[in-house]
Parts: structure tokens; sequence; C-alpha cells
């Protein structure tokens, strides 16, 4: 049973519609990009789209009552939601410094959350 | 506690009486439904004192606007409020009927204005060189002037504050009903954040200053109804970049609806385009409509030269309390002992408040057969605006204050030494649109975008109540409401 | 009598770290062991609105990676306080004076005044707000321009509001519509007025489509309900003259207006010292230096026009502190009147371009050339001609008003014949 979806390509100001068909894992077919970037986009935007996750966090102490947080690296984009979960819950202690491991496994994606901003 | 006179009301004819009555030996205590003074047709009007040509002749109108514009001097400088005559013109142009020029100067003659005159087009032209070219002459009056109306109330209200007055805040009447000693208000107290809750007012007098719901008041005491037409105006305010377009405040030829639409400066140095006139239903109604903006600036289209509608920084709406019999009623109620009007309170209003003021309360007055105190405090210094002082004067108050070194409204630089004033006075601010009034944070060009979380975080601190709380003008008007908090967000 | 600095720069955001990092190390090239800079913010910290964009998508052309805002701030920090430049925070400039006399004020100094042989412009811009977009309606609790709205969430930990409408589709008014989605607002439709995004598409993608929140292109806002706080706000479609259509209404119940609108320079100082302003950018004309036309003034990032992407920010900022560093080292000279000038023009659909005069003789090898396009189109060529000789036709499949354009001119081009005016505009007829 194919499955036909249309992306918007994010490549550049263009934003060609990207018709993808595909069969469970299995691409069958892409059309409408106008360049290898949207052919890429396309397949990663199907199979495993992923994104970078950012937030604040609750910190005690610090200049501020909240300081910015990033997922170290793009998680997949159907885990967002319980990624903002668990930030919702967590607390810090000031200093916080960029770069600061936050949680080391946010929301069992295996990646990281990092401190983005000094408090 | 029974109070001589409660006055319903604290717009600018409601202070103006509280000012003048704390003159006697009457105690006295001011209602207000909203969370500041000057809160309704005062604080969204043309900020105009008027010379005295337009109301008819013998009417209270007519009277109490000359004698309030004679009054505005002294006053602006007892109480400390922003006043400066710029003058007016009320410009014709051709194809209109000169005869309506010279009925006005003939009217404002009887009136008492002074120093009217009729100038021609090139008399005309070289005083406002921005008026549009086929402008054949003027009615200029030389007496008009321009004045902060929110200062104006609040240096009112703060003054009768010291001199003994009351004032209750978000206090709204809901009944009246005559007793033995006078009268019974039941009004409901509304504080933001709290339930409503009813409390008893007793009284021998009241004064009815309630602006657009002065006839819903007096009908609650009198058989002989009034009927208030709400009446809505629209305003294009223009950043300072704009405001020496005209230096004059300039009218067209008035028409049943109103004095038409006026250009003005503003004593801050803004200028003031409107406003229509557009009767509704809503005494609340002060939301601004496209069609009637359109007006506006279609009318400043046809009367000036490329005016610089494109620094327009707001826009707003104000409801005059036009009542039908078409002139101020300032009386003791015929059909009710010891209940004093100052109702259908429309324009002149502002330019005549000083003289209402004085002649209500001469009225109350004459009728307890009330003395004057010993004691009465003439003046009040308003919030200290340090870009008044010379370099080295606002170099020392930093030292001795360096809130003043602090600057929260980038746009019209004001300090949070200002802002701390403007609430921690005697019937300080409690919102952003209180801080704006007696300071102008928030009023200039970003219209508060950079300033207003800084400015919470002031009133929460100064206030003690959590940010949260901060409102923009009280009631439902929380800027974070807090049901829409996360739970991680709630500081505990 | 009065203090003194070579250089003073107004502003800690990008564009005035990244000038006063450049205007040092030109001194020290010259052998000025301890260069006179000083950076005047008015908020409590460095960094400027990058300290709330805490997306990430900043620093792909200078860093080669995607940083949060904060982050891409903390590099060019970092790189100020390695060279111990100084700085004041919280200090706001009051005036400046074509000779070059900062007045500033703060808490500890009071009202003080610093002469600079040269001052670099970098107070960045604001958000146009409602008032000047006329929404007609009432004046409740509720509205907000996305930046503050960004600042209440992302710094102060507040939620402005739950149910929300956005009005403008640029990447402040896209990235805030997924901020406040994230934590737990409805954001229920993004209205813009034109007939395409002023956005990247990536946001279109990540902040809209992500969270199946509706684009309504060609639509403004027509009323707002609520008088203490929003209840309601109504939009409906515009005609090709951006007029609303009536008939077209809808009315979304929500608590909050978000406004996205546009940014406009914040030049009251500059204008303040007789700046000469170019009425499209609302920022001053500059030269190839990025000197305006008061000589010792130079200007750069969204005071001077507002950017797309904080990378150009920082490439432009450089090259103003350099220049800056430069006047101060007498290494170029200032708009003496028999210098040789060449105009940049513009024509079809390019709005501006910055700068708009070059000096040929006091450019360096290569210049780049910044500007817009008025609307969008594709398939199009971007033309650049010395009076009638074209020397530039590249081919662009896109351009868009949202997204700042660039030529680069190289001096043996200018120099060594007699050129009026360079040209740049758009080949649209393909």
């Amino acid at each position: 049973m194919s499955e036909k979806i249309s992306l918007t390509c994010i490549g550049c100001p263009l934003g060609c519609t990207v018709n993808v068909v595909k069969s469970g894992n299995t691409i069958e077919s892409i059309s409408g990009n106008t360049c290898k970037r949207g052919y890429d986009y396309a397949q990663t935007e199907v199979l495993a789209p992923v994104r970078t996750v950012t937030s604040t966090v609750r910190v005690n102490g610090g200049r501020n009552p909240v300081v910015a947080v990033k997922t170290e690296a793009p998680i997949p984009k159907g885990k967002i939601k319980d990624c903002m979960k668990a930030i919702y819950n967590i607390k810090v202690n000031a200093p916080v410094a960029i770069g600061d491991v936050i949680c080391d496994n946010i929301a069992d994606t295996g990646v990281r959350l990092v401190a983005s901003a000094n408090d | 506690m029974l109070y001589d006179v409660i006055i319903i009301g604290a717009g600018v004819s409601g202070s103006a009486v509280a000012r003048e009555v704390s003159r006697y030996d009457i105690s006295a205590c001011v209602l207000e439904k909203c969370e500041d003074v000057c809160e309704g047709t005062s604080k969204a009007n043309s900020a105009i004192v008027h010379a005295g040509f337009d109301a008819a002749e013998g009417s209270l109108m007519a009277k109490l606007n000359v004698e309030g514009n004679e009054m505005m001097d002294k006053l602006a400088r007892d109480l400390d409020f922003p006043f400066r005559r710029n003058g007016s013109l009320v410009v014709m142009f051709e194809g209109d009927d000169r005869s309506k020029l010279e009925e006005l100067l003939e009217r404002g003659r009887k009136n008492g204005a002074r120093d009217l005159r009729i100038i021609e087009k090139e008399e005309l032209h070289s005083m406002e060189p921005n008026i549009a070219d086929d402008a054949v002459a003027a009615l200029y009056a030389p007496t008009a002037g321009i004045v902060c109306p929110f200062n104006m109330t609040i240096a009112f209200a703060e003054n009768a504050f010291a001199n003994g007055v009351e004032f209750r805040l978000n206090t709204e009447v809901k009944a009246i009903t005559a007793s033995k000693e006078g009268y019974v208000i039941e009004a409901e107290k509304h504080e933001a954040f709290t339930g409503p809750e009813t409390v008893r007012i007793e009284t021998k007098a009241i004064l009815n200053a309630a602006g657009a719901y002065s006839d819903v008041i007096h009908n609650m005491v009198s058989a002989r109804t009034h009927h208030i037409k709400p009446r809505r105006g629209c305003y294009f305010l223009l950043d300072k970049t704009a405001g020496s377009f005209v230096e004059k405040t300039i009218f067209t030829l008035p028409n049943e609806m109103g004095k038409g639409i006026l250009t003005a400066p503003t004593v801050h140095g803004n200028l003031l385009v409107g406003p229509d006139a557009k009767d509704i239903d809503n005494r609340d109604g002060v939301n601004t409509t496209a069609e009637e903006l359109e007006l506006v600036r279609a009318s400043a289209n046809r009367n000036l030269k490329n005016p610089p509608l494109r620094s327009v920084i707001t826009s707003f709406a104000g409801v005059r309390a036009h009542e039908d019999s078409g002139d101020f009623i300032i009386e003791e109620c015929p059909d009710a002992e010891f209940f004093f009007e100052c109702a259908g309170i429309e324009s002149p209003g502002l330019s005549a408040s000083p003289a209402i003021g004085k002649m209500i309360a001469g009225i109350i007055a004459d009728r307890f057969g009330a003395v004057r105190k010993n004691e009465y405090i003439e003046t009040r210094k308003g919030v200290l605006n340090p870009a008044s002082l010379s370099d080295e004067e606002r170099s020392e108050l930093i030292r001795k204050n360096p809130a003043y070194g602090n600057i929260i409204c980038r746009c019209e630089m004001v300090t949070e030494g200002e802002i701390i004033d403007a609430v921690t006075r005697p019937l300080g601010a409690r919102s952003l649109d209180g801080v704006k009034r007696r300071t102008r944070a928030g009023m200039g060009r970003c219209q508060a975008g950079f300033c207003s979380p800084r400015t919470m975080e002031i009133i929460s601190r100064e206030c003690g109540i959590p940010l949260y709380h901060v409102t923009k003008s009280g009631g439902a008007s929380a800027l974070i409401p807090n049901e829409t908090l996360n739970d991680k967000y709630v500081i505990g | 009598m009065y203090d003194k600095r070579d250089i003073i720069i107004i502003g800690g955001g990008p564009a005035g770290i990244a000038a006063a990092v450049s205007a040092y190390d030109r001194f020290r090239e010259a052998g000025i062991a301890k260069p006179s800079i000083l950076v005047i913010e008015r908020d409590k910290v460095l960094g400027g609105i990058l300290n709330q964009c805490i997306h990430n998508g900043f620093g792909l052309h200078t860093f080669k990676e995607e940083l949060t805002g904060p982050e891409y701030a903390g590099r060019f920090i970092d790189k100020l306080k390695e060279r111990n430049i100084e700085y004041m925070l919280e200090t706001m400039v009051m005036s400046i004076t074509p000779d070059r006399k900062v007045t500033a004020m703060n808490r500890e100094r009071g009202l003080f005044t610093i002469e600079a042989k040269a001052i670099v412009l970098a107070m960045g811009c604001r958000e146009r707000a409602r008032g000047a977009l006329n929404i007609p309606g009432y004046r409740p609790a509720g509205i907000y321009s996305a930046g503050t709205a960004q600042r209440l969430v992302n710094i102060e930990g507040f939620m402005p509001g739950r149910e929300v409408v956005i009005l403008g589709s640029g990447d402040i008014g896209l990235i805030m519509a997924r901020r406040m989605t994230l934590e737990g607002a409805r954001v229920k439709v993004v209205a813009e007025l034109m007939p395409y995004s002023g956005g990247l598409k990536r946001n279109i993608v990540q902040c809209l489509n992500d969270f199946d929140i509706p684009l309504k292109l060609s639509h403004t806002v027509v009323d707002i309900k609520g008088r203490e706080r929003v209840e309601s706000v109504t939009i409906a479609e515009v005609d090709d003259k951006l007029r609303p259509i009536p008939g077209t209404e809808e009315e979304y119940t929500c608590d909050t207006l978000l406004l996205s609108c546009g940014l406009i320079p914040e030049n009251e100082l500059s204008n303040g010292a007789g700046i000469g302003m170019n009425p499209v950018t609302n920022g001053p004309f500059v030269n190839e230096s990025m000197e305006t036309d008061v000589p010792g003034i130079f200007a750069c990032g969204n005071v001077l026009h507002v950017h797309d992407l904080v990378d150009y920010v920082s490439e432009e900022a450089g090259n103003a502190g350099l220049h800056a560093a430069m006047y101060c080292l007498g290494q170029i000279s200032s708009g003496s009147a028999n210098e040789k000038v060449i105009n940049v023009k513009t024509a079809n659909s390019v709005r501006y371009t910055v700068p708009s005069v070059i000096r040929p003789d006091q450019m360096g090898d290569e210049l780049t050339v910044r500007f817009r396009v008025g609307n969008v189109y594709k398939n199009c060529y971007i033309d650049v001609y010395l009076d009638d000789e074209c020397i530039i036709h590249r081919k662009r499949p896109v351009v868009a008003p949202g997204e700042m354009e660039n030529i680069v001119l190289k001096k043996e081009q200018l120099t060594g014949r007699k050129i009026e005016n360079v040209r740049v505009e758009l080949d649209i007829n393909e």
C-alpha cells in the first residue's frame, strides 16, 4: 500500500512542493523538487524527521527565573511533546553556563539537554 | 460613617469638585468604578482649553468655559500640570459660508472670550504654513490652550486627597435609596483578582459626576429622567517628529455634531488629529472603527498640506456624554433634595472643569451652610520630570537617588525614579496605564513594547504584588493572566 | 575637559560587539597596545535581542554551525572580554552631537559626556506597534509585539496568554507561534497581510506546519474585541490594494494578539545629530566605509537597515568598526569635497542598497553591497551596471522581500576610469 506525502522544501526561499510516494519504509518516488537538496530533504523528512528543541527551564537563584536550553542534537520529531513534558519538570540551580548538561538523556531520546545561555 | 457628600465619578469634573469641596468644612468621599482616577471621558478627548466662542450665549457651557479658561494659568502653576496657551484658529476654506465665521466671532465676544479676531488669508498662511492652500480666513483666539488632561485630573484628585477627601476606587454604584439622613448607596467593590463585594455607604448628599453614566445615576433618584447619548470620537496621535506640524489648534467650521475634526499639538510635543462624532449605544464603546478613522484621516488630508499621518503612533476613541438638553446640568436636582448634578459634561467640559468645580462646590457649601477650613493646601507637586532640570541638577538628583539615572521608557526617556514616584505617591498608579498617564512611560513611539515588562517589575516590587497581578488598567486586564501560567512558572 | 575615547560604540548587541572587536584588532595591528574603545549598552547584559532568541539557526555563515541566539552572542562577548574592551551596562545614551560628544546617563555616574574621535551607531531596531498599523478596535491587555512576548516567555519566564492569534508572518512571529505552542498555548492562526510570508521557509514548516497552525496569506486584523483583556480578534481577507474585503471576516476567540509586523531602526540619536536618513530603510545613508554623512560617525546592524541574518550583521559591523579605527588612525579620509564619489542607484524593484555611495579610492579590494527587493520574483537576474555597462548578470531562482541579497564589487572594476553611477536592478523579464 503506497502513501503519498506532500512537503514544502526548506532548503531555500523557493519552497518547492515535493511529492513523495512511499511504501512502508521504502521511498518509491520523489518529484517536484528542483535540486538535489530538495531530494535529500524529502528523504529525511519522510523517513526520519528530526528537530532541535529549544526551550527554557526554571532556575533557582539566577539573574532571571528561567534559563535557555536546547537538545544537543536533533531528536525525532515525534518526541517533541515528550521532550517538552520532561523540560517542564526540570529545575536547576544557578550558576548555569552555556554547555552545562541539564539532562543526560531527555525523554529517552539518548540526546543530552544542555544550557544554551548563562545565568 | 455618615459622609456629608459622596462624589460619584473621579473624572475631571468629580475631581475638580472634590478639590473645591475640600476647601470647606465638609466630609467628602469620591467613588470611582475604575481602578484609577481619569479613566473615562477625561482620558480620551482633545486635550484642549477652548477660548469660549462655541457655546450658545447665556448657556452654562459658555459661561463656565470662559471662566475655566481664565483660571487655567494659576491652576497649572498651583497644581503643577502642563498647560500652554497656543491659540486656536477656526479655519474657513473656499466655498465655506463667511457669515458663520462672523457669527462665531460675535458669539465669542458676547460670551466674554478675549482678543478674538478674524484674520485673512495672508496672515493665516504665514501663521500656519501647513494649512491647505484654499484656506481663506480664520477666527483667531489667542487665549485658547492645550493641557495634559491626565495630569490635570490627577492633580485635582491628589490635591483634594491632600485636603482630606477620601477616594474609593474600584467601587461601582449599583443603587441609591433615600434615607432619613440623606441617601444610602449600594456599591460593588471589585478589586482585581478578588471576588466582588457589596458595600453600603451612607451620606447626607450626593454629587453626580458620573460622566457617560450620569443619567443612569440621576435616574436612580429622580423621576425627571435624564438621557445621555454616548457620542464617540476617534483620534490619531502622531509621533513627536510631527509635533510642530501646526503651532495652533486648527478647527474647521462647526456642524451640528460638534466642533469638527481638529489638529493640535499636545503639551508633550506630539500631534493630535480628531475626533469624528458618531452616536453609539454603548457608553463604554471606546473602540475605534476603520470607517471613523478613515473620516479623521480624510479630514486631515482635506484641511492640511500633506499631514504626516505616516507618523501615527496610536489611535484611540473617547465617548462624550452628550445630554439631550445640549447644555451642562449643574444644579441641585429639583425633585431630590441634596442630590447635586454635574451632568452632560461634554466639550468644553475639560476647559470648564475648574469653574464647574467652583460653582457646584459653592452650591453644596451654601446648602450645608459650611464654612471654609483654616488649613487648606493650595498647591501640589506632580511627578518630577528630570528632563526639566539642568545637567548639574540632574546629576545631583541621581547621586541622591540613583533610580533617576535608570531609563525605563527609552522613547519618552522616563526613569525608574519617576515611575517609583508615580506608584508610591498618594492615589498612586497601580497599573501600566496608570503609570503611563502619570509619567508618559509607554506613551512613545514603541507604545510600551520595550518598557512594559520592566514597568511591570517596578509596579510588582513597589506594590508588593506578584508580577502576574499587574494589570494594564485594573479589573480583568491582567497582562499575564494567572490562570494561563504554566505550573512551572507559578512562583511560590 | 571631557573624558575622551578613540571610539564610542552605542549599543552592545551583535553589531556593537562585532564593531568593537574589529576596531580593537585594527588598532593593535597599527601597534597601539591599549586601544581606547568604549561600548555603551542600555540593558543589564551584553548581547542585545539575541539573548531572548533562544531558538537555533544562528551562525551558519560565521561559525559553520547552528547556534541559539545566546550562544551566538556568547561567542562574540567572549571575544570582547578576551580583548578587555571597556563596556558600560545599564547606561543610556541621551544624545550625540555632530562633533562626536556622547552624553549618557546611568545610576552610578549620573549624566556625563565623553568625547570620541569616532562613533559607531549600533542601537538596533524596534518593532512596529499596533498604533502604527492602524488596527481598529478596543485597546485591552493582551496585545503584545512578538518580541515583547518573546522576552516575557524566554527571559522572565511568564506566558502572556493561552489562546493566541498572530498578525504578521515574519520570522519572529513564526518563532513565537512555535514557542507559545510548546509552552502549552493554542495558536489559532497566523495572518499575513501580504500574499507571501516574510519568514524563512524553514520557519513556516517547522514552526507552523509541524503544529498544524494555519497561515492565512492576504489577511489582516480588522477588529479587536474585549475592553479589559482581549476576547476575540477578527481577521479578513484583503484585496490587491491591501484593503479588507467586506464579508470575509472571521472572528477568533482568543486572549492574546501578537504582532510581528516589521522592524524600524531606532535612529532618534542619529536624527539628533543631524545625520542624513534614507527614507526607504529609516537608517542613515552610509558610504563604502559604513560612515554616515557626518564625518567620523559610522553605522551598522539593524540601526542601519533591518537584517535577516545576524551573520550579516556581524560582518557589516566588523567592517564599520574597522573603518572607525582606520578613521582614528588617519588611514581613511573623510568626505573632502573634491573626492571622487560613485552613487549607487537602484531600479526595477531593488528598494535600496547599503552603501549608497562608494569612494573607490577608499574601498578595499572587494566591497559587499547589500540590498532588498520589493516583491517575490522567480527565475530573475540581478544586474549591476557601471553607467551603461552591465558587469554582473546573476541568475536567482527566487528573490523575496524577506531575504537580503548582495553583490560584490571589486576595486579594479571601479578605478582607473570615470564612473558616475553604479546601478543595481532586477531583470524579471524571463
